[in-house]
């Protein structure tokens, strides 16, 4: 008992929390704006594992941390384009577009790295981020340490999570998006486009993806090996649910999990009699877990799944 | 009549095959009140959806105001002053009402939504036609009638000189519907100018200023309405003089079905509150009622779809437990569902499997299916019924609206069923499919199937049904005979007012 | 510009979709080939050479296929039904698993008629019980499960991954941790002598004939593609959702279990974590190559083997990177889907 305690109280499990989570809220918000929009992306992991691949690669050939970020959202947001020319032009099924997107993104993110990269001995490495100390704030007993030195994308991260509330909630895009994915054709006969609403919430959604994936490359690690995402991009989806397609849940419940993944991390040192599958399996069993209470409660948008096609009869 | 506000000129559009709109042109005066008049598939909707711009018409030109509008966009229609309240409403019901109106009011790049000056301004709208709403109800709770107002008061937020009503009243009580002629009437005396589409000849007559009658896509003719009357505008409607078939006396033979004190509840709300019905071989019990009314749940517990959660349910005077979809078809109970495309077939399937997927026990040995028997089951039924538009091997999504609803009522009445249960079986049908669906159902209450009627067309029930009762909010009226039904007293048992009535008893 | 659906789709377009899809896809791959610095058609010939060029290759193609076909059956007979099974991968390795488990502590010493039949089931059985948890959780609490098989397939590769570290360790096995061998007596016997090709090509494609009857012929084949079809007018029919889902469940779980109990009983002899390249995953896509039809996925399974193994070939002598068959699998996924796309409308101006 003693060692629980022990560990929750350490300020190290906290920063990890922060740390473990930025992915988990960048991705989380990407499927979750394209959702709100009536679009399933389930390219996610894909295009979280070519993200992670080509911000490091631009870091690796030269560029800074930052224009790193930019190229793993543009990456993000072309396959994003793949994505909503299959399912929102051509009105194809949801679920299998975007799985051919992951394979896609993911495989041709491994060719390329393979091109560029030969295989060596020990993987290449770049210098990542480091964190920044918020003057001031980090100071603090115990709250310092914890929650203000992280890196610079775990503060984007939560801004997004804060912006994304708001752009939602406050503003005309907001409600155009939050229309177009309950009823299109409501959307339609207010003078707005559903399927722009629908390309633009995709191409958003993915760009996040792909930030989602470049932080483990220029954060969270140094370097790119293939199955790094781990299958992140499938908790997000499930997250997006357990939040209920809100953006500030989306927050609270990645920095929920994370604190359960960092949690059992930690544990692992402690209870080690204890294979370490099992705690790596918790992660996986803990969304599936958050889907089944929450699936029934969380307001679907209605129209998410349904192709919207004019003038069809 | 004042200066033109719209003027539609040779608009032509196909879909497919089908010409849904060829070559109208109609003109729309300030302050006027037109109805656009027409069966089923003449081409009504069609047309107010181009002049939205919701489709781009192949030929023909829209004229709003002396400028021409740009085709396929409702944008450039909205800001012509053009405003359309759908039959099925546009409205997100996870957004408030405020938030249904505003949304696409503003610029996308805005970065707040000004929600101070729309709240103001609708609710000026609102007093202005006496139209009440709560700007933050939550749309998806409030009743269909309230939701209309939110769908008329969105067009007139957006500024709306011309305002197209489509159907207006499918979904309203008689009281709602005459409120909502009363606004219309209020509205045009107020400047604005309206298009309204039915296909009920009373309330055309009452509301409208001029009459323009659509019939397979082609406008046949206009009226005044102060020159007309509703005999000619059925013929026009129609184009012969179609008689729909009205019942022959008969005699009821032993009750078949009958149900006593049967609640139905689903997600912890009751659907059928406590309902008493019987059911007599050779003759049909029209359940009339409004949508939204329980119609649906009646039907799905006598389909085997639902089951009840307290009362008894007599099948051929034996108690039935929980009856399942292979139990009604075994028993001889044929299902006429209320939405062909959705429930009463697989649209992709062929139309050999649609006859028999609901008897596959029967078409079928060890597991296996009799393709044969099937395929020559849905051949007599084809022969028999008359289904037009393929063999049994053609896909049934292929089918007209008619059509298929011939091979719904076939599969079901080439057997000879017991009882036979008919929700809104003629509901989206032209004239002439109409009355072949009406003239089946007499043929088979000749022949002494029991029917069980539900329909919300008092024409309908009045022309077909021995006894009537009204559902109205999961409760049955008791029953009338037909003989003392009008439309005056089916109204008011509609509205829920028969325990005031002298009710005449025929349970 | 707009798509105006088509009445009839021309019977020629339709057999001719999955060509077309892996010609486009063959062309764009063919652009990433010229951009590793290849000459893109010799790098084509080294494919085909790589399948049929020797023995070795061809029988190496059709080894790789033989988990395909079922895994590739086992999606299909999902996603007739409108099950989204993606957790083809982990029931692939619990069927492997189940397989050595019960081999080397439950039937060990059986003889091979007993043996290999008793272990092929309980190989499925694995598969099946995996999917059955997902299934649970759309019945009861509708969750999609998309999510939960794709997640699942993670915890049944760590659970494996755990049994090979403990429980079912080979303790003479050094180095990469593997699981027991199987009994000898449970091999599956070769197909051709001094080759790897084993009887599993043979059973593969016996039971996508079987599939192809039930789906074709059988009471259950019928109800369960209205299922997939329309689940509103199927449950108005009578057709029983729920259970007919369970046996779709069944059968596509089974499927993939036994695709990895026989990867097992056929090739090594015992599991390790790496006992499949994503066949789970590729199997996906052999399912929507062959339009979900069992026979058409005999065939797609064979043109995925060939890409892979083609391509494996190429890329050791050309220098290119090996995912270039990975790419090449998933462009085919997607230009299959907009080649059927173009069977069902049409381009209106």
């Amino acid at each position: 008992m003693s060692v629980l305690i022990d560990i929750l109280a350490s300020a190290g499990l906290w920063a990890a929390v922060l740390r473990i989570a930025t992915p988990l809220i960048l991705g989380t918000l990407g499927a979750l704006l394209s959702e709100r929009a009536g679009v399933l992306n389930l390219g996610i992991e894909g295009i979280m594992t070519f993200g992670a691949m080509i911000g490091w690669l631009a870091v690796y050939n030269g560029a800074d941390l930052w224009t790193g970020l930019l190229v793993a959202a543009l990456g993000g947001a072309m396959f994003g384009l793949l994505h909503a020319v299959l399912t929102v032009t051509l009105g194809l099924s949801q679920h299998v577009s975007g799985l051919g997107v992951t394979l896609f993104a993911s495989s041709f993110g491994y060719y390329v790295f393979r091109l560029m990269v030969p295989v060596a001995g020990t993987p290449p490495t770049i210098e990542p981020f480091q964190p920044i100390a918020i003057p001031g704030l980090s100071s603090l007993p115990f709250v310092g340490p914890a929650f203000f030195t992280q890196t610079p994308p775990t503060y984007l991260a939560i801004a997004l999570a804060v912006v994304l509330a708001y752009i939602l909630s406050r503003t005309p895009v907001g409600l155009a998006i939050r229309m177009t994915g309950e009823n299109p054709h409501a959307a339609e006969s207010q003078g707005i486009n559903p399927m722009a609403v629908r390309y633009g919430a995709i191409i958003a959604g993915s760009a996040l993806m792909g930030i989602a994936g470049a932080f483990l490359t220029l954060s969270a690690f140094n370097s790119f090996f293939p199955t790094m995402v781990q299958g992140r991009g499938w908790i997000c989806i499930a997250l997006v649910v357990f939040a209920s397609w809100k953006p500030e849940r989306a927050l609270l419940g990645a920095l929920l999990f994370a604190f359960f993944d960092g949690f059992q991390l930690r544990l692992q040192t402690v209870l080690d009699g204890v294979p370490y599958q099992i705690f790596l399996m918790i992660p996986y069993l803990l969304s599936i877990a958050a889907l089944a209470v929450m699936a029934r409660r969380a307001r679907v948008p209605q129209a998410l799944m349904q192709p919207y096609r004019r003038g069809e009869r | 009549m004042t200066n033109p506000v719209l003027q539609l000129a040779g608009i032509s559009k196909r879909f497919g095959d089908n010409l849904a709109s060829d070559d109208i042109s109609l003109t729309l005066h300030e302050g006027e009140i037109v109805a656009l008049l027409g069966e089923n598939g003449a081409g009504k909707t069609t047309l107010m959806s181009i002049l939205f711009g919701h489709y781009v018409p192949d030929s023909g030109t829209v004229t709003v105001m002396g400028e021409e509008l740009p085709p396929g966009k409702p944008r450039a229609a909205i800001r012509a002053g053009v405003g359309m309240v759908h039959q099925h409403f546009a409205l997100a019901g996870n957004l408030t009402v405020l938030e249904n109106v505003m949304t696409g009011t503003e610029s996308l790049w805005s970065p707040a939504s000004n929600t101070v000056a729309a709240r103001r301004k609708l609710l000026q709208i609102s007093e202005r036609f006496g139209l009440k709403v709560d700007p933050d109800a939550r749309l998806g709770d409030l009743s269909v009638g309230e939701q209309q107002r939110v769908e008329i008061l969105k067009a007139l937020y957006n500024d709306a000189r011309i305002l197209v009503f489509d159907e207006p009243t499918a979904v309203l009580t008689k009281i709602e519907a005459e409120k909502l002629f009363a606004t219309l009437k209020d509205m045009a005396r107020q400047g604005l100018s309206l298009i309204f589409i039915s296909h009920k000849l009373d309330e055309v007559m009452a509301t409208a200023d001029r009459i323009v009658v659509l019939r397979g896509g082609r406008l046949v003719a206009e009226r005044k309405a102060a020159e007309t009357n509703k005999a000619e505008l059925a013929e026009l409607m129609v184009g012969r003089a179609v008689k729909r078939p009205v019942r022959d006396a008969s005699t009821p033979g032993e009750v078949v079905l009958e149900a006593i004190g049967v609640t139905v509840r689903t997600g912890g709300v009751d659907r059928l509150k406590s309902v008493d019905f019987r059911l007599r071989a050779g003759e049909v019990l029209g359940i009339i009622g409004v949508s939204g009314n329980g119609q649906a749940v009646l039907a799905q517990l006598l389909s085997g779809t639902a089951q009840r959660s307290a009362g008894s349910l007599l099948l051929f005077g034996e108690d039935v437990g929980d009856l399942t979809v292979a139990d009604a078809v075994d028993k001889g109970i044929g299902r006429v569902p209320e939405d062909r495309n959705r429930e009463g077939v697989i649209g992709e399937m062929a139309i050999w499997e649609n006859a028999v997927l609901e008897r596959l026990s029967r078409y079928s040995r060890y597991g296996l299916v009799d393709r044969k028997a099937g395929m020559a089951f849905a051949g007599k039924i084809i022969e028999a019924f008359d289904v037009r538009g393929g063999s049994p091997t053609t896909r049934t999504r292929l089918l007209s609206g008619g059509n298929m609803q011939k091979l719904i009522l076939g599969r079901n009445l080439i057997e000879h069923p017991r009882i036979l249960l008919a929700a809104q079986p003629a509901r989206g049908l032209d004239e002439g499919a109409v009355a072949a669906v009406h003239e089946r159902i007499l043929e088979a209450r000749r022949a002494g199937t029991a029917v069980l009627l539900i329909s919300e067309d008092l024409d309908e029930v009045m022309a077909l049904a021995d006894r009537i009762q009204a559902i109205v909010g999961g409760r049955l009226s008791p029953a009338i005979d037909a003989e003392h039904a009008d439309s005056r007293r089916l109204g008011l048992m509609m509205a829920g007012e028969w325990e005031k009535e002298q009710v005449v008893h025929a349970v | 510009m707009r798509f105006e659906r088509r009445e009839h789709r021309p019977a020629a377009l339709v057999i001719a979709t999955p060509l077309i899809a892996v010609v486009a896809a063959l062309a764009i791959a063919g652009v990433l080939i010229a951009l590793a610095g290849a000459p893109v058609l010799t790098a084509y010939g080294k494919i085909f050479t790589g399948t049929f060029g020797s023995k070795l290759s061809a029988t190496e193609t059709l080894i790789r296929a033989t988990p395909l076909i079922l895994t590739g059956l086992a999606a299909a007979v999902a996603f007739r039904a409108r099950l989204w099974n993606i957790g083809g991968e982990g029931q692939f390795y619990l069927g492997a698993i189940a397989v050595a488990a019960a081999s080397a502590h439950l039937f060990a010493g059986l003889a091979p008629i007993l043996q290999i039949p008793l272990l092929l089931i309980v190989g499925a059985l694995a598969g099946m019980v995996l999917l059955l948890v997902p299934l649970w959780l759309r019945l009861r609490f509708s969750v999609d499960e998309v999510v939960t098989t794709l997640l699942l397939n993670f915890v049944a590769i760590l659970f494996v991954s755990m049994l090979i570290d403990g429980v079912l360790k080979d303790p003479t096995a050094f180095g990469w941790p593997q699981s027991e061998a199987v009994d000898r007596a449970a091999r599956l016997p070769k197909l051709l002598a001094r080759s790897r090709l084993h009887i599993g090509l043979l059973i593969a494609i016996a039971i996508a004939f079987v599939v192809h009857f039930v789906q074709s012929r059988t009471v259950f084949g019928v109800q369960s593609r209205a299922a997939g079809l329309n689940p509103t007018g199927a449950v108005f029919s009578g057709v029983p959702l729920g259970r007919t889902l369970v046996f779709v469940a069944m059968i596509s779980g089974g499927l993939a279990g036994l695709a990895g109990a026989i990867e097992v009983l056929g090739v090594k002899g015992y599991v390790t974590t790496d006992l499949s390249p994503g066949y789970g995953y590729s199997g996906i896509v052999v399912a929507m190559l062959a339009n979900l039809n069992p026979l058409g996925v005999v065939l797609a399974a064979l043109f995925t083997a060939t890409m892979f193994v083609g391509a494996d070939g190429m890329s050791r002598s050309m220098g290119i990177p090996t995912y270039i068959a990975d790419v090449t699998v998933a462009l085919s996924l997607l230009s299959m889907l907009v080649a059927v796309f173009f069977t069902q409308y049409r381009i209106r101006r």
